[in-house]
């Protein structure tokens, strides 16, 4: 084959190729641009005002991510009709939880060559109070029930060929004296009455005690997830209790509802919502089938809410906490609630 | 498939296998000053093939764990366990591709099977919405890296005058790591013109690693490498070329030094610890060490082809113990991160394409493609086990006494190897 004709052929290649890569990238962006076009059918959402202060009703707030204008900002809805109008701040978040007119919020700047993420706390009018810059990928946040704590765990990915060497970083910010503790891992695991230490130690989905002296968090170490308390003064954590992820303490502090691993199931869907009596350690499985991997919260004492991947975002369900009933969809377009009032 | 022809006497200076219609370029393996071998075109054709696929690899890597998490709403922490199971297979691979090319005389076709089937895992990653799928897509993209990376070595070891061949190597390292800058980046381009437009990056992607296959098959002479007449490639002759004594020091020097060598991730943790490094920045480290080899690469495979090729090995390793060394010293000094990221990139540039040129000089032609798949899975093996053990022995003891005796480790085994010098004057 002469120079000429292989030269003829890799520019033809190229044509071909770089008309297919441009055109993927056209369709990608009117993609990405029918999403802020309100869809119908979707919730209504109407720009407006969204407060965070204790009092005002008893509501919810959340990521909206119903497609429109407002699509991942922060949007309210009266708790008794969680499925109707929504009113949007125009604050944007992919994680949050607030408590005690207080707000965390984990969001993406846009800028730079890559992909960065600021952890906000935010006052009760949504106002910027502090930032820190993150490491990864946000995927947790909490704050204490008296709203002078937050935490969250963000995914760090590796940095090897193919990138699959993930691990979690889990930070605890003191909100009255700015004290950051950038890594769960400073402080000292108590494993089975004896102080442990493991490169792989990864922490992730903190919630905190009414007292806010204390929390539990999910410790994953040799393969295996353990259930921790951890002591804010004595800077330790101790184990409980094996296979038990993303804990989420009742409003009254007695029972944890977490996700725990069962076995048989598909690799893609390993987990089951489960409550766990703190009293008499009794774990008791709830009425839902589907694999949950989320964060649950509390509506109320009796309530959980949480979210499941549905057609256009992430949608939230709601299931009694003994075990009884069944799942109810409470919410399309919608993830990270906090109820507030 | 294009067949050059096959080399007649063994001349030190090689026949370039260049296409009929280029003028062959001139092998000289002496220097008159101002006036150089021009290099082998395989040589840049093969670095730019590595260009292009670590373009399109690095494209997906960059994006991979944000699509992960927040595209398909996984959790990757299981994703750790596919590397350390597979680490095993993609050595076996690696030895089995490198003597493959050389039974078959066909280094260019194994080299193709590998980078197609890289070129085919990047539509798949489209179809793939399981973790347990997607790892087994990597897995596969891993197989065509493993497979092919032997021939690739053989045949720019083959293309390039035995006097040039630090520069060869240099020059393709040097392009592969530019591949390799220019991926990401790309990659959140794409991103932030499309937002969520993760089918766009694997699409782009493909159309870039299909663009990498053709260029290897349109512009690579496939020359066979053995004589028809010669007696054919067995495995038992391969298995033989544990006994070149050359080849075994210089593969017991790289196994030596690659179990004292801790891995990036340990390395770049350790840094951000020592000199305090915001989050924020921490995935720009990794880049740091990159565009330090990228621009290393070159000079110092030069350098090699003067200075001798165990010289400058050694010296890379020697400024990956001047790693160490800053990262225990822990001064809070500014300029700490960049000295680290310096001498690390550094240490890839004086070791990675050096090791190769060094070992070709060993190895018969015939058993090219085995020999330096034999002396680079010795190294990832003996790499690996390190980072097993430095995990260990960070675990039992802490962060800053694991990396002392890792520093004293390398210190001893760049002593042994110093020792372990060959008889003959290294060939200049």
């Amino acid at each position: 084959m002469t120079l000429q004709r292989r030269i003829l052929i890799l520019f033809t290649a190229v044509l071909l190729l770089a008309g297919v890569g441009v055109s993927a990238v056209v369709r990608a962006s009117s993609r990405a641009a029918e999403k802020d076009q309100a869809r119908a059918g979707g919730p209504r959402v109407t720009p407006g005002e969204v407060s965070l202060a204790p009092g005002g009703g008893s509501r919810m707030v959340f990521r909206n991510m119903a497609w429109g204008p407002h699509r991942d900002e922060l949007a309210t809805v009266p708790a008794d009709a969680p499925g109707g109008p929504r009113t949007a701040s125009g604050v944007s978040c992919l994680r949050f939880h607030a408590a005690a007119g207080t707000g965390i919020c984990l969001r993406a700047d846009k800028g730079g060559v890559q992909e960065s993420y600021r952890a906000v706390v935010l006052d009760a009018a949504l106002k910027e109070v502090s930032t820190h810059p993150l490491a990864g990928i946000p995927t947790r946040a909490r704050v204490s029930p008296g709203g002078r704590l937050a935490a969250w765990t963000v995914f760090v990915g590796g940095d090897s060929y193919a990138g699959t060497d993930f691990s979690t970083r889990t930070s605890l910010l003191d909100l009255r004296t700015g004290k950051l503790d950038a890594s769960l891992e400073d402080f000292t695991v108590l494993k089975d009455g004896k102080e442990y230490r493991n490169a792989d130690v990864n922490f992730w989905g903190v919630t905190f005690t009414a007292d806010e002296k204390a929390f539990y968090a999910t410790l994953a170490t040799g393969g295996t997830t353990h259930l921790v308390r951890g002591d804010l003064a004595a800077r330790t954590v101790t184990t409980l209790r094996e296979n038990l992820e993303c804990p989420s303490l009742s409003p009254d502090g007695t029972r944890l509802v977490f996700k725990k691993r069962v076995p048989g199931l598909p690799a893609e869907a390993p987990w089951r919502l489960y409550a766990l009596d703190l009293a008499s350690m009794r774990e008791t499985p709830l009425a839902e089938e589907r694999s949950v991997d989320d964060q649950v919260v509390w509506r109320d004492d009796r309530t959980l809410v949480y979210s499941l991947p549905g057609d256009f975002g992430a949608d939230l369900y709601t299931l009694p906490a003994d075990g009884s009933g069944a799942p109810v969809r409470l919410a399309d377009s919608a993830l990270a609630p906090a109820f507030l009032g | 498939m294009y067949v050059a022809d096959s080399r007649g006497t063994p001349a030190p200076a090689e026949p370039q296998a260049a296409a009929p219609g280029t003028p062959p370029a001139t092998a000289g393996g002496t220097h008159s000053p101002g006036r150089r071998a021009a290099l082998a075109p395989t040589v840049l054709a093969l670095g730019t093939v590595s260009l292009i696929t670590d373009v399109s690899s690095e494209m997906v890597t960059a994006v991979l764990p944000l699509y992960l998490v927040a595209g398909l709403g996984l959790s990757p922490l299981g994703f750790g366990l596919l590397d350390g199971l597979y680490n095993g297979v993609s050595a076996l691979v690696r030895l089995t591709g490198g003597h493959l090319g050389d039974r078959l005389g066909r280094h260019k076709a194994l080299a193709g099977i590998g980078y197609g089937l890289s070129a085919l895992c990047k539509p798949l990653l489209l179809l793939a919405h399981t973790l347990p799928a997607i790892g087994a897509v990597l897995a596969l993209d891993r197989t065509g890296k493993g497979l092919r990376t032997a021939p690739r070595d053989a045949l720019i070891s083959l293309a390039a005058a035995p006097a040039e061949r630090g520069r060869a190597f240099g020059v393709h390292r040097a392009m592969d790591t530019a591949g390799a800058l220019i991926g990401p980046v790309l990659a959140f381009l794409i991103l932030r013109g499309a937002a969520d437009g993760y089918d766009a990056v694997f699409t782009v992607s493909a159309c870039v690693a299909a663009l990498g296959v053709l260029v290897l098959v349109l512009f690579v002479p496939g020359r066979r490498t053995t004589p028809a007449t010669a007696a054919p490639v067995s495995l038992r002759g391969a298995l033989g070329l544990l006994r070149v004594r050359d080849l075994r020091r210089t593969g017991l020097c790289a196994l030596l030094l690659g179990l004292c060598t801790v891995s990036d991730a340990f390395v770049f943790l350790l840094l951000q610890r020592a000199a305090g490094i915001a989050d924020r920045w921490f995935a720009l480290l990794p880049l740091g060490t990159a565009a330090a080899f990228f621009l290393l690469a070159l000079p110092l495979g030069r350098l090699a082809d003067r200075a001798g090729r165990r010289t400058v090995f050694l010296g890379g390793h020697l400024a990956l113990l001047a790693v160490y060394a800053l990262l225990l010293t822990g001064a809070q000094h500014p300029v700490l991160p960049y000295a680290v990221l310096l001498l690390h990139g550094g240490f890839y540039a004086a070791t990675d394409g050096v090791l190769m040129a060094e070992a070709a000089g060993a190895v018969p032609e015939e058993h090219r493609g085995g020999g330096l798949a034999l002396v680079q899975t010795g190294q990832a093996l003996a790499r690996f086990a390190a980072s097993l053990g430095f995990g260990a022995a960070w675990t039992l003891w802490g962060a800053r006494p694991a990396l002392a005796v890792a520093a004293v480790l390398l210190a001893a085994a760049l002593a042994g190897c110093l020792w372990l010098r060959p008889a003959a004057a290294p060939q200049a």
